[in-house]
């Protein structure tokens, strides 16, 4: 086994989860996440529970403006 | 070549009468109060400097990056420490453990995704309030609004390092949270009775 393949424990796989899912960590790292969730089915866990928290926060957007508001805001416009 | 747009105080004014709403929710995620002040300044400073708007496409994006950066100014006015949890609190925490451990939904066979559904958006705004806006901010920012980290970095003139570990921390952060509004809310119980 190659130095860049060492088995990295399961608090170090989960601190590198999004960043993974963002694909902002190095290939070496990548490796050994993924190395680590060959193996591991509580980080697999983890790694699903990532995705589903993103999607939750993605899907988080905007709605309607409250209408006064809205009409405050138009008329600021207006009067710029 | 460079689209160079109309830039009349009309063409300002259907720009920016275009993307209000996204204005506004980016600014009601990133503060407790004043977001209504903080989109009105944010227009006044995007005005000011329609010139530099090259693409009337990119307008929503522009007008973001300047909400962004009044919100950031507005930070640095405020200069206020952040309340800090023990570093092992929060790094220790994983949501993901915490419900397998307590099953508070003990009839569901999804969890986790059943633990989120339960949170309205006024909840999960609720949440975002209780982080310090240090995290808050990043977290939105990447999160919610789909900026790059790079670029979170440049509108928050902080090196790429200290957002990611913002990052890092605003996600640990807003994972406990989760646990302690739904704790102290009785949110799932309002959740069955509903």
């Amino acid at each position: 086994m190659t130095e860049h393949q060492a088995v990295i424990p399961c608090s170090e796989a989960v601190r590198q989860l999004w960043d993974y899912l963002d694909h902002a960590v190095s290939p070496q790292d990548q490796e050994k996440v993924e190395q680590h969730l060959s193996f591991c089915r509580t980080c697999c866990g983890e790694l699903e529970f990532a995705k589903q928290l993103r999607e939750f926060l993605a899907s988080q957007g905007a709605e309607d403006i409250p209408p006064h508001v809205k009409a405050r805001l138009e008329r600021f416009v207006t009067d710029l | 070549m460079v689209e160079v747009g109309d830039r009349t105080k009309e063409s300002f004014q259907r720009l920016a009468a275009a993307e209000l709403v996204g204005l506004y929710w980016l600014a009601r995620r990133l503060v407790r109060d004043g977001a209504e002040d903080l989109v009105q300044e944010a227009l006044l400073r995007a005005y000011r400097s329609f010139g530099t708007l090259e693409h009337d496409t990119a307008a929503g994006p522009w007008l973001k990056a300047i909400l962004v950066n009044v919100f950031r100014d507005q930070l640095r006015r405020q200069a206020r420490s952040v309340e800090e949890l023990p570093v092992e609190r929060v790094e220790d925490f994983s949501l993901y453990q915490t419900l397998v451990e307590h099953d508070p939904l003990p009839y569901s066979d999804t969890l986790h995704h059943d633990y989120l559904r339960a949170f309205g958006k006024e909840d999960v705004r609720e949440v975002l309030m209780r982080l310090p806006e240090i995290y808050r901010g990043p977290l939105v920012l990447r999160y919610m609004d789909g900026f790059a980290t790079k670029e979170i970095a440049r509108l928050l003139d902080a090196p790429l390092g200290t957002i990611l570990a913002r990052l890092h921390r605003g996600r640990k952060r807003f994972e406990l949270e989760l646990w302690t509004y739904a704790q102290e809310t009785g949110l799932l119980v309002r959740e069955k009775v509903r």
